[in-house]
């Protein structure tokens, strides 16, 4: 069983790599770009077989170490 | 005093660290393996700079997590002397030891460079041979180093005195042109609510000899080395 953890800097933390690919993407001359913000995609195999419990197990690797939650928010898909 | 420096794999500021150490307090400081557990007699431990586990996941985010932490938290706890400098100020903040965090300078560039320094207080250990509001040089060189904290900690932070150093222009004055990596409040250096602990980006120990280009940052090791003599 696999879960993805996505790690995001929490709303209203600037962002400055987000802030530089935006202008980045503007220079190479998209148009229309809002916002951009930078995350992590982190995948763990995981030898639990129940989905419940796989996503309990991640979210608590999440708070203990994947994730900075001082600036940082995370969510888990188990696929 | 008995100090000891902990060595994390990936830090290469310990050197540079036990020698303003032994200038200021004669004694060599004793070097900690990160898988050693046990800190004993030591008056204070010293994190030092460098890129610990290669800055993997976040800075100091795998050093927080290794086996010699228990031993630096139980020290704290204890009442023990702490001071994590750069990639060590990364570690303590994800440690846990002191609040807040510290995010990609808002530059995105690396600093290497110079920077003032304002003390905001002198009634602690690690200050006591400046004076308030005294403006020092010291070196960066970071790309990791701008402080923040929700707002009711930096509130908390500045409300019960435990803003350490902040980034000032030569003269003293907060702008933002001398607060390089875009951190809250200028805030460079904080302490721990018993001013026991110290965390703070740049790098008061390669200021300690004329050889170095000057000596600003020798205060800092001679107050604790005068604090801690006992």
């Amino acid at each position: 069983m696999k879960a993805i953890v996505t790690v995001m800097l929490k709303n209203g933390v600037l962002d400055p790599q987000g802030k530089a690919i935006g202008h980045a993407l503007a220079t190479l001359g998209f148009a229309g770009v809002g916002e951009v913000r930078v995350g992590k995609r982190i995948e763990l195999e995981l030898a639990e077989t129940d989905p419940a419990a796989a996503r309990t197990a991640a979210e608590s690797m999440a708070r203990s170490l994947l994730a900075n939650l001082v600036i940082e928010s995370f969510s888990v898909e188990i696929v | 005093m008995r100090a000891a420096i902990v060595v994390f794999p990936g830090i290469n500021r310990e050197r540079d660290m036990a020698i303003a150490l032994e200038l200021s307090t004669g004694h060599k400081p004793r070097m900690v393996w990160h898988k050693e557990t046990s800190l004993d007699g030591v008056d204070l431990v010293v994190l030092p700079g460098g890129f610990s586990y290669g800055d993997y996941l976040r800075c100091g985010a795998m050093a927080a997590h290794s086996p010699v932490m228990a031993a630096i938290k139980a020290h704290a706890e204890r009442g023990g002397y702490v001071l994590g400098v750069c990639n060590g100020f990364q570690i303590i903040t994800e440690a846990g030891l002191l609040p807040g965090a510290l995010l990609r300078n808002a530059s995105l560039r690396f600093l290497s460079m110079d920077c003032m320094l304002r003390v905001e207080r002198a009634d602690t250990a690690f200050t006591g041979h400046y004076a308030q509001g005294e403006v020092f040089r010291a070196p960066m060189a970071h790309g990791d180093g701008n402080y923040t904290a929700s707002p009711e900690d930096l509130d908390r932070l500045e409300g019960e005195g435990l803003v350490a150093f902040r980034y000032a222009e030569a003269d003293g004055a907060l702008t933002s042109a001398a607060n390089r990596n875009g951190s809250a409040r200028n805030i460079a250096g904080i302490f721990s609510p018993n001013l026991r602990v110290l965390g703070l980006m740049p790098h008061p120990e390669d200021l300690v000899d004329p050889l170095m280009g000057g000596t600003d940052g020798k205060k800092l090791f001679d107050g604790l080395a005068a604090a801690l003599a006992a």
